[in-house]
């Protein structure tokens, strides 16, 4: 039995590692525009297929990776220009609707350029699993794990200790007021889009060597994230990076536990008992409405 | 009278289109595809459009209703009329039991509660096979019959479907039109400022859910015996979000705009066979483009254009008369 529990744990926090990312993308972007990227699983994707092609037509690894990364970042930035950017007075609904749109346009766009095949990555270094008592564990799982560690701490570094990443939070607590003190909100809006969308493309290559890609792999992740961020709290960057963990965990605990075909449906009941009973998630702060 | 012309007027296009066009696969095919979406989007309609709460997950209950006509008629042989009543009374307790804390949440977390339960409810649809029939569904539907008449061919369908369509219009007229939907629309423009004038925020908001999944569910149900064959695929998340859009395509809090959007959204596939592979994209593109450009949906949207066109001829002429 307890090796069930660690095996499960390793594929959980694993798993859980790159909901972490794309939940952290989640509350960066909702923090700044009051605006919930329902696109941001598309990023995790669309950074796996390109790495994909990329490397199929040749290019050395990293420099696939890395451009790949590029390509993510781009998108990003385009969805801020050309779809959040004008509808700047949306209520809570149309935005919904404008991000699921661009999800459901950029899985079209995937669909036309890589088809309906799966894909998936070599493996950063290695398939031999290193034991850990009774479990495996594999090396591209301590690279997921360690890889997102070192984003999280470096994006913590960013909001605490840089006056572009302090910048970024005053635009978040009052965008006019972040005006009237000279920050160029637009241009922040335009660089948080852009930094999301990074961490979404680096899920994305970090888990395409374990789970295999495909045009509609997005949308499943965005949701998990979009979960993962509820669960720390919608304001809450860390908060998201805990609760991904802890979703991944749950969920493979779940899975080994009861039925691997409930995993999804496992993650989904604890979110709504989340909302049901500390809608303000469990790291969030809780708001007063105002009239 | 007024209140009612624009159903007459409906009524009207639904009775002629099949009479000029009878050999139209637009009309008596698509037509009953469109007319149940319809349904559902006018539901939706009532508490999106006029309460202002978002669901994402609606089509759960086109679901719950389909599911239950279709495991009743083909496990236990019911009656398809038993079936379908009980698919309305499972649908009406489910709603009951997650609308109290659900519609506690607001914007973002409504948004995602919603979600989380469609899912959820299309996951039970997928995994229990021996019941369900798994991803492949249920097939051999018996067909609906009506005082002895079997609806088994397009055009009895077509006028089963609007029939249904215009029922649940009237419907949803008569409760935006009472006391209710005055309350809902105060709930729509400020909760605080209705529970102030003495609305019951929380029962009203659980009522209309309620009343906007059995909207749903009925659809399901008629949908379920229509095509004889149901599949999970046909109530995923993807169906939920289609809903939406076509609420939003036609305009919020309009008693028309969702039955537009309806038709719209679902001819659209059937007129852009020759793009399939196009499809999904143009369907991303129409969302995010009427949003940006027109947030009040295409039918407000172009009538609040064209409006102006006609009242400046109006009150120029009542000026030329008063001069």
């Amino acid at each position: 039995m307890s090796d069930v529990l660690l095996q499960s744990l390793i594929t959980g926090i694993t798993i859980g590692s790159a909901y972490a990312l794309v939940g952290l993308g989640f509350a960066i972007i909702f923090n700044v525009s009051d605006v919930v990227n329902f696109a941001q699983g598309e990023f995790v994707m669309v950074g796996a297929m390109s790495a994909v092609s990329l490397l199929a037509v040749g290019t050395p690894f990293v420099l696939a990776l890395f451009l790949a990364l590029i390509v993510v970042v781009c998108i990003g930035l385009i969805l801020e220009k050309f779809a959040i950017e004008p509808a700047k007075s949306a209520t809570v609904v149309s935005t919904i609707i404008i991000t699921i749109g661009a999800s459901i346009f950029l899985r079209g766009l995937a669909l036309l350029i890589w088809g309906k095949d799966f894909h998936s990555l070599p493996a950063f270094s290695g398939e031999t699993p290193i034991h850990l008592g009774s479990a495996t564990i594999t090396p591209q799982s301590l690279w997921v794990m360690g890889i997102t560690a070192i984003l999280v701490y470096l994006v913590h570094l960013f909001f605490n200790r840089t006056i572009t990443g302090k910048a970024l939070l005053a635009c978040s607590a009052n965008p006019i007021a972040a005006s009237l003190i000279g920050i160029p909100v637009k241009r922040m809006m335009l660089f948080a889009y852009g930094l999301s969308a990074l961490l979404g493309g680096a899920a994305g290559v970090l888990i395409a060597p374990i789970a295999f890609t495909s045009y509609d792999a997005g949308m499943m992740l965005g949701l998990k994230g979009f979960a993962a961020a509820i669960l720390g709290g919608l304001g809450n960057p860390m908060g998201a990076v805990a609760g991904g963990v802890l979703l991944g965990v749950l969920e493979s605990l779940g899975a080994g536990l009861i039925s691997s075909g409930y995993k999804d449906a496992i993650a989904f009941v604890i979110l709504l008992l989340v909302l049901f009973f500390k809608p303000q998630g469990f790291f969030g702060r809780a708001g007063e409405e105002r009239v | 009278m007024n209140r009612y012309r624009g159903f007459f007027v409906l009524a009207l296009i639904i009775i002629i289109a099949p009479i000029i066009f009878p050999d139209s696969y637009f009309v008596t095919v698509v037509g009953v595809t469109i007319a149940l979406n319809a349904l559902v989007a006018v539901g939706l309609n009532l508490l999106m459009g006029y309460t202002g709460q978002i669901s994402l997950g609606h089509a759960a209950f086109f679901g719950i209703g389909a599911y239950s006509s279709g495991l009743l008629t083909t496990m236990f042989s019911w009656n398809p009329w038993f079936a379908l009543l009980m698919g309305l009374l499972v649908t009406w307790l489910v709603a009951e039991i997650i609308a109290r804390p659900i519609l506690r949440l607001k914007g973002h977390y409504l948004a995602m509660a919603t979600l989380g339960f469609g899912i959820i409810i299309n996951i039970l649809m997928v995994q229990p096979t021996h019941i369900t029939g798994g991803p492949d569904g249920l097939s051999d539907i018996p067909v609906l019959n009506i005082l002895g008449w079997d609806i088994d061919s397009d055009i009895r369908w077509y006028i089963v479907a609007n029939g249904a369509l215009l029922l649940g219009v009237w419907l949803a007229l008569n409760l935006i039109n009472s006391r209710i939907g005055l309350a809902l629309r105060a709930v729509h423009g400020s909760e605080v400022g209705a529970q102030m004038m003495g609305v019951d925020i929380e029962r009203i908001k659980i009522r209309i859910f309620v009343v906007s999944a059995l909207f749903a569910a009925f659809a399901g149900s008629l949908f379920a015996h229509q095509q004889a064959f149901i599949s999970p695929d046909s109530f995923s998340f993807h169906f939920s979000i289609e809903l939406v859009v076509m609420v939003v395509l036609g305009g919020m809090a309009s008693n028309y705009g969702p039955i537009f959007g309806a038709a719209v959204l679902t001819m659209l596939p059937e007129t852009l066979v020759v793009f399939e592979d196009y499809e999904v994209l143009i369907l991303g593109a129409i969302m995010m483009g009427i949003m940006i450009f027109l947030p009040q949906g295409l039918w407000v949207g172009l009538s609040q254009k064209i409006k102006p066109l006609f009242l400046n001829k109006a009150t120029s002429s009542v000026e030329s008369v008063g001069g």
